[in-house]
């Protein structure tokens, strides 16, 4: 299916979504947040859809929205779409977890709670995967501040 | 009393339990924190981070060049691979087309590392269930392609050969005539392999059947790599996104739908004969040309996101860069195939003896750094 196709269909999931193909291979739909979970879930169940594979779960600090992209496969159908959502709070990030919809979205969703502090409501158990519990801040964020001087030079 | 009576009578409790992280059928530096019952698993929870390196942070200070160095370091056993992942992305974003002669080295080199690792899977597999001949079997065929990459790239496991736009330098000229003699002593020993551990009677009672993973679940889960395709999912990047020289060669894409530890087992043996044969169709066929597209000193992609995906000998690597236009990446993330396969295994471990936890995590193949990153 072309990516005007799957626009098409996509466009009447939900309202105030918005796409984009600039200086991206996929198409993009970038998401309200307060709609994320029921589109997602509409992607994976749409007979015309069938978003069954999300290959790869990002998280993302835009400065100063943070966010996540998911890059979503249909197995059956072999099309790609990326579907973006923003939080523009910083101190109290909050999103909808997806891993009733995609299961892998469960460890994703702790590395992105992790490096980017996002914290994604009925998760089934939020925690620290990489670091330590007691860990301050949270290190992928642009305004991380690298006391120990590791990595930034 | 029965015996069954006798089982009832007796109190059990759930106790918790580290596996690792130092464990040996970890293979590194993985913790497991078990829930269990007598013997019984009632739940698996990963703690990771031991070998947490933070690559992705790192890729944000450096440049392009330097970023390719980073990923031998995740996945160490596919370290050409992943090399070649970044390299095909920075690639895509600067819109270079490298040579076919770049393109069929890399498919080469890509598949001989593929049977180095799947060789080093069959040995410690045999080992994790008990059986210590087969790590020595794997380990004298597995030195021979380490041999050939050291004469190629001066290094025998993180190999940096991949640069943005062909390779460091040409191949050896060695390399051919070393390449075909491997292959033809490699498949005097599969054979050898098979009716080593195969067809062996404990080893297939402690495989078949085991840690069952169904296809449903594999593609929800986002397990990739011969791991998936145990289970019957098609997930070849190879086959369905073809990079490099792949689209030129016949190869088969292994499937089995028994989903059982014994299913991924076969998946990867016949694997090894699939990358045999991928490479006698290409060595003595090696296009000239340049093997260095003319890249400047100092690489800045354009605006924009780009995503490439490759399959290693675990599954589904992918590399996804996001650039503002600078020489040092926005933002850069590693899907690795490792730390999806492993969201699965609390899931098809429920319930099963901690014996058979070791023989499904061998059949999965962990690489720890390749999950940790």
């Amino acid at each position: 299916m072309t990516n005007e196709d799957l626009q098409n269909i996509i466009i009447g999931l939900g309202t105030d979504l918005e796409f984009t193909t600039e200086g991206s291979e996929f198409l993009n739909v970038i998401v309200p947040k307060e709609q994320l979970h029921s589109i997602c879930s509409q992607l994976k169940s749409h007979p015309e859809l069938k978003f069954d594979y999300a290959f790869c779960i990002t998280g993302m600090d835009w400065v100063p929205a943070l966010g996540v992209i998911y890059h979503l496969n249909s197995t059956e159908l072999k099309h790609e779409i990326v579907v973006k959502v923003m939080v523009e709070d910083r101190e109290n990030p909050t999103l909808d977890s997806v891993h009733d919809i995609w299961q892998t979205a469960d460890f994703h969703e702790l590395e992105i709670f992790d490096f980017f502090g996002i914290k994604f409501n009925n998760h089934p158990k939020l925690r620290r995967i990489f670091l330590t519990p007691e860990w301050e801040g949270f290190p992928l964020r642009k305004d991380y501040v690298d006391e120990a001087n590791m990595i930034i030079k | 009393m029965t015996d069954q009576q006798t089982q009832n009578k007796i109190k059990t409790e759930e106790y918790f339990i580290n596996m690792g992280p130092q464990h040996p059928a970890a293979h590194g530096v993985l913790r497991l924190i078990l829930t269990i019952d007598g013997e019984i698993i009632k739940n698996v929870e990963p703690d990771l981070g031991y070998i947490h390196r933070s690559i992705e942070k790192m890729c944000e200070r450096d440049s392009y060049q330097q970023i390719v160095h980073l990923t031998d370091r995740m996945d160490y056993l596919s370290s050409h691979i992943n090399n070649e992942a970044v390299c095909l992305t920075v690639e895509k974003g600067l819109e270079i087309e490298v040579s076919d002669r770049v393109k069929v080295i890399r498919t080469i080199i890509d598949e001989l590392t593929r049977i180095a690792s799947h060789c080093l899977w069959w040995g410690v597999m045999g080992m994790d269930l008990g059986a210590l001949t087969t790590y020595f079997y794997a380990f004298r065929d597995r030195e021979m392609i380490n041999d050939i990459f050291e004469e190629t790239c001066g290094a025998r496991l993180t190999m940096n050969y991949n640069v943005p736009g062909g390779l460091m330098f040409d191949i050896h000229p060695n390399f051919v005539k070393r390449t075909k003699d491997f292959i033809t002593h490699f498949k005097t020993k599969i054979p050898e392999y098979d009716r080593l551990l195969t067809g062996n009677v404990i080893f297939q009672k402690r495989t078949k059947g085991v840690g069952i993973l169904t296809r449903e679940d594999a593609i929800s889960f986002g397990v990739s790599g011969p791991t998936a395709r145990g289970s019957g999912f098609s997930s070849d990047v190879r086959k369905h996104h073809p990079y490099s020289a792949y689209d030129l060669v016949n190869f088969k894409e292994i499937l089995f739908t028994e989903g059982d530890t014994f299913a991924r087992y076969q998946v990867r043996m016949m694997e090894l004969w699939e990358s045999v044969s991928i490479i006698e169709q290409l060595i003595d066929n090696i296009p000239e040309g340049e093997t260095k597209a003319a890249t400047k000193a100092v690489i800045k992609l354009p605006k924009g996101e780009f995503y490439q995906r490759v399959e290693t000998a675990r599954g589904e690597l992918g590399v996804y860069i996001n650039s503002t236009g600078n020489k040092n990446p926005y933002r850069v993330k590693f899907r690795s195939p490792g730390f999806s396969n492993l969201s699965v295994l609390n899931h098809i471990s429920k319930d099963v003896l901690i014996g058979d936890l070791v023989a499904t995590m061998a059949s999965f193949d962990f690489v720890i750094p390749d999950i940790d990153r």
